[in-house]
């Protein structure tokens, strides 16, 4: 029989090492993570410019926040931004894995080409797009003038602003997609298709039975991705608009980095970073949920 | 017919994606004036953009101070990953299940909420304006961690076994034994810390304000913004150039451990 005293010196010798391995993440922990969460809550219920001493104002935050206008707009700009940029990236992704997937030369070159704003930086691309969008002497517009077209107010019209980040978004992240399709693609059994083939379904309805249903994680993957990566959309319109025209393209970190950075909000800037961090979590389940539903047979 | 159709859509493909690169490339070089011409090859050859730039702000100085801090938060997130991988793997210690579900926790948190108190953190320490401000909370990372316990679970007990019969103490056997056999996890987890380091942006815009602690991206998206660059095309073409060169003269030869790097990250979901 071990006594408890002898036991306790065991384990501790047993378990030393391990804590010993697990010590840095410990204190990374507890430094990164726990303290900002704790400090995030307490931050919300003050008032403080990170000078003065910090002044307790209660649910003010909230308050302030339910009735900030600017608030809704970078929701709504968000969702703008989620609602083009979802669907595109899918389909593009999609289409160009599908033309990937079959008997041609050269899938490594061109996948390597599709991949090749993902490696780059946002700042560098958000700077090229800015000259491809510029009105008057844009890529963009002189190839539809040349075309015979008409020019696109692309970064000057507000309603068009939040669209043309999504889709210089979707041309910078495609190629993740792309090769997440791939794996997706060549992970369907040859077999399904044969025994459909056999049954007589046609190339359309073997892609709507067999390669959709059986892409569905993937699918799921770039919804819950591109979401997050929607919510922290922030150098894009930091360098291209700077939020604007009209506070069209004002990004939700881009709101919490002006109120902290601009105003010296910090009390302001957490209560919007909480709630924002609140909002994402339940679209994030809510996509769960809805595609757990309609998706699964 | 069908497959020339094929081809004709993946190259368009392939022109959207690279022609920008290219007309960038192109006007960094050319005169102001030409640098709205679509053919890429026409046009006089410049430096000029490039001479400003180095003399308008110290991008040689950002570009060391982005390799340090990518190098040094890459080596931590690599050897103090695979500690906290190798431990959750392979040691017993009670609280080990509770870690495990701590750090898949911490993968959840939306960075918004942590990203204010975290600055507040530092200005508390004193780390505004230091190369560890930049580097101390990128020196682990939950996802890496996870990605290495995979890998070491795979790794044949007898081995391990074998070693600490042999008196090997638990450090020798990670970075003498399992460390060798473990290179494709170490190479997706160093490349996608440096890279994740090397275009970082937002974090240096916060912490860092004098301009010889800047990180490349940070500096240039200042000479962007902060009205430095003149208006003129050339130099912000020239600055954007400068800053993907180097990502992209890597990316030419280690093509393959990019995509499967950075897939990797899209598998978490």
């Amino acid at each position: 029989m071990t006594g408890p005293r002898s036991l306790v010196r065991r384990l501790a010798a047993g378990d030393r090492t391990a804590y010993w391995f697990v010590l840095p993440y410990a204190v990374f922990f507890c430094a990164f993570v726990a303290y900002p969460l704790v400090f995030s809550f307490i931050l919300v219920f003050h008032r403080w410019n990170v000078v003065t001493p910090m002044e307790w104002i209660g649910l003010k935050n909230f308050d302030r926040l339910i009735g900030d206008g600017l608030f809704y707009r970078s929701l709504l700009n968000t969702l703008t931004f989620l609602v083009i940029h979802i669907p595109l990236q899918a389909a593009v992704a999609l289409g160009l894995a599908l033309l990937l997937n079959t008997a041609i030369r050269g899938r490594g070159f061109f996948r390597a080409i599709y991949f090749l704003p993902v490696v780059v930086s946002g700042v560098a691309v958000t700077i090229l797009w800015q000259q491809l969008y510029s009105y008057d002497n844009g890529v963009l517009n002189a190839i539809l003038r040349a075309a015979g077209l008409g020019r696109v107010p692309w970064l000057v019209d507000p309603s068009m602003a939040m669209p043309s980040i999504a889709i210089m978004a979707t041309w910078k992240n495609v190629g993740i997609y792309i090769v997440l399709f791939l794996v997706g693609l060549q992970n369907i059994p040859r077999e399904l298709y044969e025994a459909a083939a056999l049954d007589g379904a046609r190339p359309a309805a073997q892609f709507r039975h067999i390669t959709l249903p059986m892409l569905n994680p993937t699918i799921v993957v770039i919804i819950v991705l591109s979401t997050i990566g929607g919510f922290s959309l922030f150098i894009e319109p930091y360098v291209l608009t700077g939020g604007g025209p009209m506070q069209s393209t004002l990004s939700g970190m881009l709101y919490i980095y002006n109120q902290a950075f601009s105003f010296d909000h910090m009390g302001y800037a957490a209560t919007l970073g909480f709630v924002y961090a609140l909002v994402i979590l339940a679209v994030v389940m809510l996509q769960r949920r809805v595609i757990d539903t309609e998706l699964t047979p | 017919m069908k497959t020339a159709l094929k081809y004709l859509l993946l190259a368009g493909g392939a022109l959207a994606f690279a022609y920008p690169f290219l007309w960038m490339l192109a006007g960094s070089l050319k005169p102001e004036l030409e640098i709205g011409d679509l053919n890429i090859f026409a046009g006089t050859f410049s430096l000029r953009s490039y001479a400003q730039v180095l003399l308008k702000i110290p991008i040689g100085r950002a570009f060391l101070n982005s390799i340090l801090v990518s190098a040094a938060s890459t080596a931590s997130v690599v050897v103090f990953g695979s500690m906290v991988g190798y431990a959750l793997a392979r040691l017993r210690f009670r609280g080990r299940a509770t870690l495990y579900t701590v750090i898949l926790f911490t993968m959840t948190i939306p960075f918004q909420i942590v990203l204010i108190p975290q600055y507040i953190l530092m200005v508390k320490l004193g780390w505004t304006d230091t190369y560890m401000g930049l580097i101390a909370p990128t020196m682990m990372s939950a996802f890496s961690i996870v990605l290495f316990r995979q890998f070491f679970m795979a790794i044949p007990q007898a081995l391990i076994d074998a070693a600490r019969v042999d008196g090997c103490t638990e450090p020798v056997i990670l970075f003498r034994i399992v460390w060798p056999l473990s290179r494709p996890v170490i190479i997706t987890v160093a490349l996608l810390t440096f890279m994740t380091n090397w275009n970082e942006v937002l974090w240096p815009l916060m912490v860092v304000r004098d301009q010889s602690l800047m990180t490349m991206p940070q500096i240039v998206t200042m000479f962007s913004t902060g009205g430095q660059a003149e208006t003129q095309l050339g130099y912000l073409l020239a600055a954007a150039s400068l800053l993907s060169l180097p990502v992209i003269v890597a990316y030419a030869f280690f093509q393959r451990y990019f995509i499967e790097s950075m897939a990797s990250t899209g598998l978490k979901g």
